[in-house]
């Protein structure tokens, strides 16, 4: 079978016209094929008439940024989310999971990013949760234990599979994970951002086991943020944006140049490269000062300098590591090795508390979930960072509390009734001003903002960048990380430009515009 | 094999033959079979009420209705055979049936309405008392000679020891408290629910089904603790087992099974009531001290074990992390 799709395929390559993969495959019959594939939630589209097509023995990429629709689409065909439209078809027959169970006796196993097995039970209990093998009613461990031996087998591991599965490492467990969604006789595998925590050996071991399940004739979909990866191990590559389905190229064929303005929905081409003035004009004072900081499994080790009155931003793909960047610097995540100074204290080993009280704030990317206490009002939300500073022991007095707000209201135009409004209540934009307000009141001599304009609507986006800029006039220094190349290039002296969890170029003053940007990420 | 998951019961275990040993070295008298023949007897509802939860805290919820449980079906049991002439075996009957049933009902409530099961089973230890109340407010005798006959039934053992039909049937429900565990899917899904429940679901276990089963069985446990308990006393008393919930609890936790549910073992409950009525034991033969210092050492134990698996988890995060 998967001969005779080579053969299809080269006979159409041959053919000269340049034809899309999926109308050559149409030769033979696909083991998956997705058509006209739709789903929204409560007004928004999350998937538009996607449709694809997946070979036997085929290693398909799905790449796209936030809000592509990837983990909507793989929620879909496994059942988790049910469709709004559209036929999903496995081996030619019309399939429709009802969950994440049905699709797997489907046929269609999932690993996630996250290790979905039982920590607690040994490696063999999990491989076999649900299909033990009974002897007169009852399990019979002996039998489970040959089964947990082929299985693991099967994935190349030798390990004891007695043992707890929190006691190997997370690499290990994933391939665990793939050893048990083998195990359910799987004619496709979908691996949603695998290589996330696994270094480069165990990626290599990920990759050869996946070679091996190719040539079984499985098909793989494999979801990652990492583009080298994408070129060394699929030989197809999906992009969806914004739900949309961009096409289907096969990864020979595709530059990176051409994938990444496929993913980014900007051409190299229609970039104009020119850039706005950067240079900055006041003598240069170091604020922040990251000196060979990393921490294994989350950041390669990188220098980055930041100056009083100087924007800084970190531009990269999704995953590419700038949330990673942001955190380190903050210290929220500690390194494992280099050295965090702001001002001349060193805060490597500091508790957050003290970096705060030394002028460091951060706005984190997840607003929801890391930044705002929803229940809250917009007065204790802002006055959070003032008062975990001062320490408990000291609290600062309603009116003083008011002063600080009512003052911030006003600077930064927020629209709210009144301070004592929860701030769940409030609109995104709003939400993230309060944030910006709640480190402000701290007078904060580095500000670290990620995604600062991530949901929020155009105007307050504008506004929000005039604070930006203020705040920098006003001799603040930022760290600023933004998918959004177009506001980074608006406002940034520098740009760190982030890729596979390494800083792969720093551009500076003329060089940083949206064209270098994406050049270098493309590279 | 040793590994960090048998940590705890081994520690369990050292400690029942600790407490076990001084006994023997320190009496005379505790080296008799019988003293053991004893503690089976005598904490035999204790340990069987402890099984049911061990299943529940595997699974990461509790029950705080099994003490009530206990009262309401020898209350009941009592008015079956006195007022309606019932035949014992067919009130036993009924009995774990209600006691199944109500224990079905709670988990149906806690896995469909996704309400916290310690709520749930708080509810429902209040409904017992008051349902026991119900039927009768004083102590009645049980004195049929169906009960008393089961009662005197006694296997010998060497020594001044043997095992009361109490003592047999707290053993065969332990043989099959292990058997569900370790030896059926169900057991399994207990654990994989307690490890991680939203993987577990992702691995295709049905989760709300285990959920309900889980609190039928701990009903089932606690109604056949219940008899066991009117067959020990010879009479129902709606006050009686009042907190009794609370010593399930921690000898369910002195034996060895995680807290938050995932790691532990049903003998490691066994143990851990045995301990609690050895404790008591040593208590009785001192003679100076008051029954209260029984209390003052589960909760030493307690919260020694409780620290103990803190240190534990540390440890194995710790290790899986370099």
């Amino acid at each position: 079978m998967s001969d005779l799709v080579k053969d299809a395929l080269e006979v159409k390559e041959t053919s000269a016209v340049k034809e899309t993969v999926e109308a050559a495959q149409s030769a033979v019959r696909p083991l998956l094929e997705i058509k006209h594939l739709s789903k929204s939630f409560t007004g928004v589209q999350a998937l538009n008439d996607v449709s694809l097509q997946i070979q036997q023995g085929e290693i398909r990429a799905l790449l796209g940024e936030n809000g592509a629709g990837k983990s909507t689409l793989i929620k879909v065909l496994t059942g988790v989310y049910p469709r709004d439209s559209g036929e999903i078809l496995l081996d030619g027959s019309l399939i429709s999971a009802s969950d994440s169970g049905h699709a797997q006796r489907l046929g269609i196993s999932t690993v996630y990013q996250e290790v979905n097995l039982i920590p607690t039970m040994s490696v063999m209990e999990n491989l076999t949760l649900q299909h033990q093998e009974k002897t007169f009613g009852l399990i019979s461990w002996k039998k489970a234990e040959i089964r947990a031996r082929e299985l693991l087998a099967q994935v190349g591991l030798d390990i004891d599979p007695l043992r707890q599965l929190d006691t190997y490492s997370i690499a290990i467990q994933q391939l665990v994970a793939i050893a048990r969604a083998l195990s359910t006789q799987a004619k496709m595998l979908i691996l949603d951002e695998p290589t996330a925590s696994l270094d480069s050996d165990e990626i290599k071991q990920l990759f050869d086991l996946m070679a091996r399940l190719k040539s079984e004739g499985l098909g793989i979909i494999f979801v990652t943020h990492f583009l080298d990866q994408v070129y060394s191990i699929t030989d197809s590559i999906t992009v969806l944006r914004n739900g949309e389905c961009i096409g289907t190229f096969k990864t020979a064929e595709l530059s990176r140049s051409d994938l990444v303005s496929h993913m980014v929905g900007k051409s190299l081409e229609d970039l104009a490269p020119t850039a706005h003035d950067h240079s900055i004009k006041r003598e240069r004072t170091e604020l922040l000062q990251l000196n060979n900081v990393g921490k294994q499994r989350y950041l390669q080790p990188l220098d980055l300098n930041i100056a009083a009155g100087e924007i800084v931003g970190v531009a990269g793909l999704l995953g590419s590591g700038r949330t990673e960047l942001c955190e380190l610097a903050y210290g929220s995540v500690k390194p494992d090795q280099g050295e965090v100074t702001l001002s001349n204290h060193s805060l490597t080993k500091s508790s957050l508390r003290r970096a705060i009280q030394v002028g460091m704030g951060y706005c984190p990317e997840d607003r929801k979930q890391d930044g705002i206490v929803a229940e809250l009002s917009v007065r204790e939300n802002m006055i959070l960072a003032l008062q975990a500073s001062k320490g408990w022991w000291s609290p600062i007095s309603i009116a003083e509390q008011q002063k600080l707000v009512e003052e911030m209201i006003q600077r930064l135009a927020i629209k709210t009734p009144d301070m004592d409004k929860p701030i769940g209540e409030l609109s995104g934009g709003n939400q993230q001003k309060v944030i910006l307000a709640r480190w402000l009141i701290t007078h904060p001599a580095l500000l670290i903002l990620d995604e600062p304009t991530r949901g929020i609507d155009i105007g307050a986006h504008h506004e929000i960048i005039q604070i930006i800029k203020e705040l920098c006039e006003q001799g603040m220094g930022l760290l600023v990380a933004s998918s959004e190349l177009e506001e980074l290039v608006m406002f940034a002296h520098r740009v760190v430009v982030m890729k596979d969890h390494h800083k792969v170029s720093e551009l500076h003053g003329n060089e940083v515009s949206e064209q270098a940007i994406l050049r270098t990420i493309a590279s | 094999m040793i590994n960090e998951r048998n940590l705890p019961i081994l520690a369990t275990l050292l400690v029942f033959i600790m407490l076990y040993g001084f006994g023997m070295y320190e009496y005379k008298g505790f080296r008799d079979t019988l003293v053991f023949s004893n503690l089976l007897t005598d904490n035999a509802f204790l340990i069987i009420t402890a099984i049911g939860m061990t299943f529940v805290i595997l699974s990461g919820g509790i029950d705080l209705s099994v003490g009530s449980m206990i009262a309401f079906i020898g209350v009941l049991m009592a008015y079956l055979i006195s007022n309606t002439g019932m035949h014992p075996l067919f009130a036993i009957g009924i009995a774990l049936v209600v006691g199944v049933a109500f224990g079905a009902i709670m988990g149906v409530i806690i896995a469909f309405f996704e309400i916290q099961a310690f709520i749930v089973t708080l509810a429902g230890m209040f409904l017992f008392r008051g349902l026991a109340y119900l039927i009768n407010l004083d102590a009645v005798p049980i004195d049929h000679p169906f009960i008393t006959g089961l009662y005197d039934i006694y296997v010998p053992l060497p020594g001044r020891g043997g095992l009361t039909f109490i003592a047999m049937a707290m053993l065969v429900l332990l043989a099959l408290g292990i058997l569900i565990a370790r030896r059926t899917r169900f057991g399994m899904s207990v654990y994989a629910l307690g490890g991680d429940s939203h993987s577990a679901a992702l691995l295709g276990v049905p989760v709300k089904k285990t959920i309900i089963k889980i609190y039928a069985l701990s009903g089932f446990y606690s109604a056949m603790s219940g008899v066991i308990f009117a067959i020990y006393t010879g009479s129902a008393y709606p006050l009686a087992a009042v907190g009794v919930e609370l010593d399930a609890i921690a000898a369910v936790v002195i034996g060895g099974t995680l807290l938050t549910g995932g790691v532990g073992y049903v003998f490691g409950t066994f143990l851990g009531g045995m301990i609690q009525g050895i404790i008591q034991t040593l208590i009785t033969f001192d003679g100076s001290l008051n029954s209260w210092w029984t209390k003052l050492a589960v909760g030493g134990l307690l919260l020694f074990f409780i620290l103990l698996q803190k240190g534990i988890v540390y440890w194995v995060k710790k290790r899986s992390a370099a």
